[in-house]
Formats: structure tokens, sequence, C-alpha cells
């Protein structure tokens, strides 16, 4: 079964690239400076943007492949800032093939396989090659870090491929890209708002031990956008009620801000700035997927708990 | 030239496309590296890879050109490994044992830059411990006494010995970096040329 797109993701997605012109245009006009930050950042924008488009509308199966390649580089990334033992050099080895797998269980549709096997089968598997090694100095660490990787890269970030795939037809106009549209998009707008209400509003830090540029105001403002740009979508992508639109916003919203977050506290707790340089002024890929792996799994949950 | 067009598929089709997927390799200062040869490049030693990641890092125009000085015990050991080694990369054997003259053992490396070649070479003679740069041995020394005038390009590696280290046969991807530094030639003072180089290596 393939995934048919139905015209409302083309319009979001045009509306998508036609803000991101104005912002473009915007950036462009605060910013003359032809290096700064802010232009390399809508420059990687305009990247992630069409890739997105891209494997969206191209297929399920490439859309599979590139949440997959995806989570890979995100895993990557973790494993290459966080201490590793050079002894569990194949356990990281299997770690990394456990993405295809995860990929291959929401390409089969088989949800049972997808919710389990990283939380239970590899939490318990890893470890045990690890312990074959025979090193103990470390182990505990060793085996705690890589499940946290794994739980925040892959797990979590797999759930917004799954709805891909949710039962489809329930509904008329809803399919699989709407939804990871709609996820994607009130995510990603939810980070940008946040931040944009900060520079304009902002005057009381929320967080100032784990990410001193976070205020009350930017959260505060992050919310409200989301959850109006969230009733504004979902007739278009989503069968949800208008209550639940909002309900979906305000989850989208929160989960983001605490996604963003706690891959602050590890980047602190790692004392460093930018989790790598894949997207010039983003950071690494980390830093754009962060809040994606608090919003993945909870919104998943919410659609699938009362619609499918 | 049938084993150019041979090293340039080896490279466009496994070696850039491992590099680019399982690896990723982030470059700072690409501009630095040599247009055209003869130029000597030289880096810190922790991974088979490394020779491959510098040789990769080249303009595909200048691959023909390019030649990693490895050891001829290891690298002639056997008839596939040799012909791969010599033929398809290009290495330039080199004896690493024995009591040899510089002259003796790099002659072939000063004739290869005299022709307009692009070698690549690691000063610390072998693999050493992944991110620890070790005691830089005195044949780039001699190198740069026979060509004072020839510039010496250092290019600082970190990760790949992470990725597929002394012993091991399984690559494991991390994200690697590779800082091109300031090239140097020749300074007349052996300890601080020697210096100057094991900073920009990261000694």
């Amino acid at each position: 079964m393939s995934i048919t797109l139905a015209s409302p993701v083309l319009a979001i997605l045009g509306g998508v690239w036609a803000l991101l012109a104005l912002a473009t245009a915007v950036v462009w006009w605060l910013a003359p400076a032809p290096d700064s930050e802010l232009r390399q950042r809508v420059r990687s924008w305009w990247l992630i943007v069409a890739l997105c488009s891209l494997a969206l509308m191209f297929s399920r199966a490439a859309a599979l492949v590139f949440f997959g390649v995806i989570s890979f580089l995100a895993l990557k990334e973790y494993l290459t800032l966080i201490p590793t033992r050079q002894t569990d050099r194949r356990v990281l080895f299997w770690a990394y093939l456990s993405i295809p797998m995860q990929y291959f269980w929401i390409g089969i549709e088989w949800y049972g396989m997808f919710i389990i096997f990283i939380p239970v089968y590899l939490f318990l598997l890893l470890p045990v090659a690890m312990v074959l090694t025979g090193e103990t100095q470390g182990y505990l660490r060793a085996a705690g870090t890589l499940h946290w990787g794994l739980m925040s890269m892959v797990f979590s970030l797999s759930h917004l491929a799954y709805l891909l795939v949710l039962p489809q037809g329930e509904y008329a106009h809803v399919n699989g890209p709407g939804l990871a549209l709609f996820l994607l998009v009130l995510t990603e707008l939810n980070d940008v708002a946040q931040y944009c209400w900060g520079k304009l509003l902002g005057r009381h830090k929320i967080s100032p031990a784990v990410s001193p540029n976070k205020t009350v105001e930017g959260f505060v403002g992050g919310v409200l956008t989301t959850v109006l740009l969230a009733a504004l979508l979902a007739p278009w992508l989503t069968p949800f009620s208008v209550l639940d639109a909002l309900l979906a916003g305000a989850l989208i919203a929160v989960a983001g801000f605490f996604g963003d977050l706690s891959l602050s506290a590890l980047k602190r707790d790692l004392g460093i700035k930018d989790s790598g340089n894949l997207l010039p002024g983003h950071g690494g890929i980390l830093d754009r997927v962060d809040s994606l792996t608090y919003t993945a799994p909870l919104f998943f949950h919410f659609t699938r708990y009362f619609y499918f | 030239m049938g084993y150019a067009a041979l090293r340039w598929l080896f490279f466009l089709l496994i070696v850039k496309p491992f590099l680019l997927l399982a690896v990723g390799v982030n470059v700072r200062h690409r501009d630095r590296l040599p247009a055209a040869g003869p130029a000597l490049i030289v880096a810190n030693h922790n991974s088979h890879l490394d020779a491959l990641v510098l040789m990769a890092m080249l303009p595909v125009w200048l691959l023909s050109r390019a030649r990693p000085v490895a050891s001829a015990e290891y690298f002639l050991s056997n008839r596939w490994r040799a012909w791969f080694a010599t033929r398809v990369i290009g290495i330039i054997p080199v004896a690493t044992s024995g009591v040899r003259s510089h002259a003796d053992v790099l002659g072939p490396v000063r004739d290869a830059l005299a022709a307009g070649d692009i070698v690549i070479f690691f000063p610390e003679g072998t693999r050493g411990e992944p991110e620890r740069l070790g005691k830089l041995k005195t044949g780039i020394v001699w190198l740069a006494q026979q060509l004072p005038t020839m510039l010496i390009y250092p290019v600082r590696l970190h990760g790949l010995g992470k990725v597929l280290p002394k012993g091991d046969w399984l690559p494991v991807p991390f994200f690697c970096d590779a800082w091109v530094g300031e090239p140097l030639h020749w300074s007349g003072d052996r300890r601080l040329f020697l210096a100057a180089l094991s900073a920009s290596l990261g000694g």
C-alpha cells in the first residue's frame, strides 16, 4: 500500500515554503552580514524543508529511509559526544543496526514489535553483549548512556515515522504524511515561536541553570502561538475536533520545550555549546531534533489513543 | 593510466560514500590544502582510514597525484594487499624496520615530491593511541631539509582512531574532524620546526 498525498498536505507544504521565503526576506533585511548566524540558520532551514518535503511527497519507503537516516545521524552525533568504552565497539555496532530494524517494523506495520523492540529487547540484549566482553569498569554508565541514546534518537524519533502507517482510510481527508507534517510543522514552529517571543518580550528566565536564553515570556508566547496554529492546521491534516486540536497544540508546545531543555542539560553536562556542525547556524542534528524526541512519542500516543 | 581510473572509481563509489555516511568528516580550512603538487601533507596517525580521508579531502583531479607513504613490511606482506596498496591506492612503500639511513628509506619519497606528487606522510611513523600525538620521528626533518622551499601542510585528524582503531577490522560510525593548519616549510632550526609541526598536529 503506497501513501497517496492528499491535496491538503501539498497546500500546507506550499504554505511552509511561502513562510520560509518570507522569513528569508525578513532575515536578509534584519541581518545584513552575509555569514551571520541567523542567515546560516535560514539557509539550513531551506535544506531541511526541501528534504522533508521530498521525503513526504515521494513514497512511504522514501519517508521511512529518510527518518531512519535522521535517527542514524542523531545517534551517531550522540555517541560521538558521550564518552564510550573501546571494549564496547561491537555493542555500538549492534546498536546502530537496530535502526534499520526499528524502521523495518514500521514498514511492515508490526506495532507490537515497534513498541517493545528497543525498550525491552535491546534494553536486555545490549547489556548482555557488554557483559560478554568481560569489562565491568564503567558498565552501568556504558549501558545506561547507550540506552538513553537509543530511546531518544531511535525509539522516540521513530514515532514520527509510525504516524505514516497508522491505519489509513478511516477519515476521508487524513493520511500519514499529513499527520507527520502536522507534528513536524508545529514542533519546529513552536521552537521558532518560543525563540522569537523570547527575543521580543523575554524578561524572566525560566531555567537559568540549564538554558539561560529561555524565558517565561518566550514559553507562554510559544505555547499560545502553537495552540493557535494547531487549531488552524488541524482541519486540513488531522481528524481532530477543535478541542483536541487545541490540546494537541498545547501538548506539542510543552513537550517540545522540555525536549529542548533535556538536550540542553545533556550539552551542559558534557560542557559543549553545540552538539555538532551538520547544520550551520543551528549546530548539530541533535540541536534540531531535540524537541521532536519529546513531541513525537507524546503526539503519536495522543493521536493513536483518541482516533486510531 | 588504467590504475588512475580504478583509483578514481574506488574513491567515488566506495571511499567517499563510506566517509560521508558511516563516518562524516568535518573538514575545517579545506581551502588551505594544496591546489597542485609538489606538496607534503602531514597528519597524526591513528587509523588505516587516515590516508583515505586525506586523499578524499583533495579535489578529485589531484587524486592521481596523491601518494601516501606506508610501511612496506605491512602493505607488501602478501600479493593482493601489495597490488591493492601500490596500484589502486598508490602508496610509496618504505621500510620501517632495520637500521638504514634516511636517504635509503625516504629516497623514493623525495623523488616522488621532486616529480610533483602530493605526498601524504605520517611523521609519527606508525599508528598510535587515539587522540594522543606520539613523538615525531626525524624522517620529516630530513625530508624538509632536502626540499627546503616545499610547503608542508599539517592536518590534525580527530576521531578516526575510534572509527577504526589499530588491531580492529570493523568500522563503527562516529563523526570525525580534520583541521588543516597553516602551511609551513623548513625553518632552518630542527627544534623549532618540530615544535611548530607538533603543535599544529595537536601535540
